[in-house]
């Protein structure tokens, strides 16, 4: 047993976070969070020439192949960054679309134009309040004509192209799910960017009115590709809560070391101990139960599903976790614009709705874990 | 990045397997899987004769505390192998409870600090289960503030001569033998007036009385030490650097404690998956499946935790203070599941008997035994000052008695 990442995992990593420290610095998220940009577009070009977009794209398609590991230790770094970048929709959702369920023709289309950082992808699933389910789909597919509208999607007014997923019938059954691939310069879409908690990370509301669009897999399996690029994002964006959840945990470390008040610094009174050790604990779980998440991603295990749900649930409560007390522990100066707290704080419960809630992925791992146990 | 056994691995855990296929006793296998914290006990025979027996036929065949060098009574087994060995010897792990203090605790102390004639001596008897060790430490005015205690060891010739009381003491009252702190200097500064023994639990002076528990077990013991004589030769290091040995035994003994210890999940998920409610099977209603999410991922969280531990230290590293999260958060969380799964029987909730109570009264069992495991070892409180501080970096707490001599501190409160 090695439960670990490999020295030339570990120096990739060191790679990312020296490149993310220089290129991602708060500032940067910041112009884009004031609106100056919908993203950083010179870190998107720097990300692709350190060959970190294609990293788990084969180099049949233009990416490095290296794989889902390394795919992971840059995640982790990303969300440590607090990146304002396509990149989870881009890499993890669309990319691993294309990979999963496209064909020769659409991997040989739009997974070296990912890797260069000359194509920015998505996911179309949601239409409003809820979560991840076939009867929430009520945007149609007919003859490969798409009518409806998609509400939040991740990016969606910056990317080039979407995932989109298509109601075909109506007989309630998982099968009625289809997914489209569709070229968003496409005649017939809209798309109006959103206002939302994270602006680093773009949100938008994008309707399509008789679109033509290309299936993306097996028509009837629509239901079964996206929840398995749901698993696979969930391992991948619990990565970037891990990286955010150790740096919010470092930034009120740091803080409580610096900070004095009533003669002595804050962070030798035990309620501002206590608080950071729990903080540490729930880092340290996430990144326990992501790393088994990470292993059964790259070895394609078939404990994929339930790790994924587990690792999902554990990064999720902690960073919410670790950005929340980040701010208690700055005490008001954690409430300011100009302190970086919050910019964690709003990265966190982006993250923690935007591929399902909580409650749907408590929903999957129990019911994941029930049919282990019936098997 | 991988959970697959190495060639040598493998083959240790076929020779295992083989090995406890052939010698385990499968008589006891169904009253051990329904033992609940706190409650290890058989019906149909003496848990302690059974467990030693156990042990001793571990030991004849060279499995005995394999991690230990052979010299000592085990077999050289690698951090990993350890690791294979618990897997493989599953719910017979259970009768090594007795054995938990003198092998995680008291062995490594004299493997550290030991004069070479005593490890040969006493350590094979103690991984063979032969004999019984104990761990001296706490005192009754000591609580979490270990380095306060009393007990007086005075040089008297070749012996030192102790006198005081120690609590807490796990399986004293079956030991033969102990470590023992003691305060031989309290003229000077709490932590450097302390020395380290290791002692017949036997000798003249001893007396232990068995602590009856708020669960209605007694694990704990008083110890009284009336002029009980030690000979200088079983001191463990040197005179006054008792607080550098005691760090050594703790630390063993959070890595002991840490590694093994339960969470309550499995089985609290298998109550639920077979529970039925009012309206249907527990397991499908949303409040109960995000509940049971909760603790899973805390479980899962604290078993890949470990993983990590084991293949650090396989790759040589040495254990640190990190693993103190492991009894702080699964002490805590046996108490809320404990709590859930009482709460979920309703009113029988309150039955604990393992005849009328839903599955044995394992969970009553765990609901009474686990404020305990929040406590010892080091409290909840304790733990997290040690990820704060040694972790985190963060400075320690104030010790308004540090440099104080110690027979000059305040022993009350209110006059």
């Amino acid at each position: 047993m090695n439960f670990d990442f490999s020295d030339d995992q570990k120096q990739l990593r060191d790679e990312a976070r020296r490149f993310l420290t220089e290129k991602s610095p708060p500032k940067a998220v910041r112009a884009v969070i004031d609106g100056k940009e919908p993203y950083d577009r010179e870190l998107w070009k720097g990300l692709a020439d350190m060959g970190f977009l294609g990293v788990a794209i084969p180099e049949a398609y233009g990416g490095s192949g290296a794989g889902h590991l390394e795919l992971c230790v840059i995640a982790e770094e990303m969300g440590r960054a607090l990146a304002p970048v396509p990149f989870s929709s881009t890499v993890y959702l669309a990319a691993e679309a294309l990979l999963l369920a496209g064909s020769e023709a659409q991997k040989q289309k739009w997974l070296p134009a990912i890797a260069q950082g000359h194509a920015v992808g998505t996911l179309a699933l949601f239409e409003g309040a809820g979560n991840p389910s076939p009867k929430a789909i009520k945007l149609t597919a007919s003859n490969g004509v798409l009518n409806g509208t998609k509400k939040p999607v991740a990016d969606g007014a910056i990317a080039d192209f979407a995932i989109v997923a298509a109601r075909t019938a109506s007989t309630g059954r998982d099968t009625d799910i289809a997914l489209f691939l569709v070229d968003l310069t496409s005649e017939g879409v809209e798309a109006k960017a959103l206002t939302s908690i994270d602006p680093s990370r773009n949100q938008a509301e994008i309707s399509f009115k008789n679109v033509k669009a290309e299936l993306l897999g097996a028509p009837n399996e629509g239901w079964s590709i996206l929840s398995q690029v749901l698993d696979r994002a969930a391992v991948l964006v619990g990565f970037e809560q891990v990286g955010g959840s150790d740096r919010a945990l470092e930034m009120g470390r740091d803080y409580a070391l610096d900070r004095i008040a009533f003669g002595r610094q804050i962070g030798s009174f035990q309620a501002i101990k206590h608080m950071l050790a729990d903080m540490y604990v729930s880092a340290t779980l996430a990144r326990s139960n992501c790393y088994y998440g990470a292993w059964a991603l790259s070895t394609d295990a078939a404990e994929l599903p339930e790790a994924a749900a587990a690792a999902r649930i554990s990064a999720t409560q902690a960073f919410q976790h670790c950005s929340k007390n980040n701010i208690q522990v700055h005490g008001g100066m954690g409430f300011t614009w100009e302190f970086d707290c919050h910019l964690y704080y709003r990265r966190s419960n982006a993250l923690a709705v935007g591929l399902g809630s909580l409650s749907y992925w408590e929903d999957q791992l129990i019911e994941r874990m029930r049919k282990k146990n019936a098997a | 990045m991988n959970f697959d056994d190495t060639p040598q691995e493998a083959e240790f855990r076929a020779k295992a397997r083989a090995w406890i296929a052939a010698n385990a006793p499968r008589e006891y296998e169904d009253e051990l899987k329904k033992a609940a914290l706190g409650r290890i006990q058989l019906k149909s025979a003496n848990i302690l004769e059974v467990a030693k027996a156990w042990q001793k036929k571990k030991a004849d065949a060279g499995w005995a505390v394999p991690h230990w060098p052979k010299e000592y009574g085990g077999r050289g087994a690698s951090p990993i192998e350890r690791v294979i060995w618990q897997q493989e010897e599953g719910v017979f792990g259970k009768l090594g409870a007795l054995f938990i203090i003198g092998h995680g605790m008291c062995g490594p102390t004299m493997m550290a600090f030991a004069r070479e004639e005593h490890k040969l001596r006493y350590l094979p008897p103690l991984a063979s289960g032969e004999h019984i060790w104990c761990q001296l430490f706490s005192e009754p005015a000591g609580g979490s503030d270990v380095a306060g205690l009393r007990t007086r060891a005075e040089k008297d010739g070749d012996d030192w001569v102790i006198n005081g009381q120690k609590i807490w003491t796990s399986g004293a009252h079956h030991s033969d033998y102990g470590i023992l702190i003691t305060r031989t200097d309290p003229t000077v500064p709490k932590h450097k007036g302390l020395t380290m023994f290791f002692l017949d639990m036997k000798s003249p002076g001893v007396e232990v009385k068995p602590i009856k528990q708020a669960n209605g077990q007694a694990e704990f013991n008083e110890v009284y030490f009336t002029d009980v004589r030690i000979p200088d030769h079983q001191r463990l290091g040197a005179v006054g650097d008792g607080w550098n040995v005691s760090l050594t035994t703790l630390m063993n003994e959070r890595m002991a404690i840490g590694a093994g210890v339960a969470t309550g999940f499995p089985e609290l998920f298998d109550f639920v998956n077979n529970l039925t409610l009012e309206d249907g099977p527990a397991i499908e209603n949303p409040a109960v499946r995000s509940k049971l999410a909760n603790w899973a991922v805390r479980a899962s969280g604290l078993r890949y935790t470990s993983f990590r531990s084991i293949s650090a230290l396989s790759k040589g590293e040495r254990p640190g203070p990190e693993n103190s999260i492991g009894k702080l958060v699964a002490g805590a969380m046996t108490q809320e599941v404990a709590t859930y799964a009482l709460d979920l029987q309703g009113a029988s909730g309150v039955l604990n008997s393992p005849e009328d109570a839903e599955v044995a009264g394992k969970f009553q069992a765990m609901l009474l035994r686990s404020p305990a495991t929040r406590v010892e070892g080091g409290t909840d409180e304790i733990l997290r000052n040690i990820i704060a501080e040694r972790v985190l970096g963060l400075p320690g707490d104030i010790r308004v008695d540090k440099d104080v001599p110690f027979n000059k501190i305040p022993t009350r409160g209110r006059a």
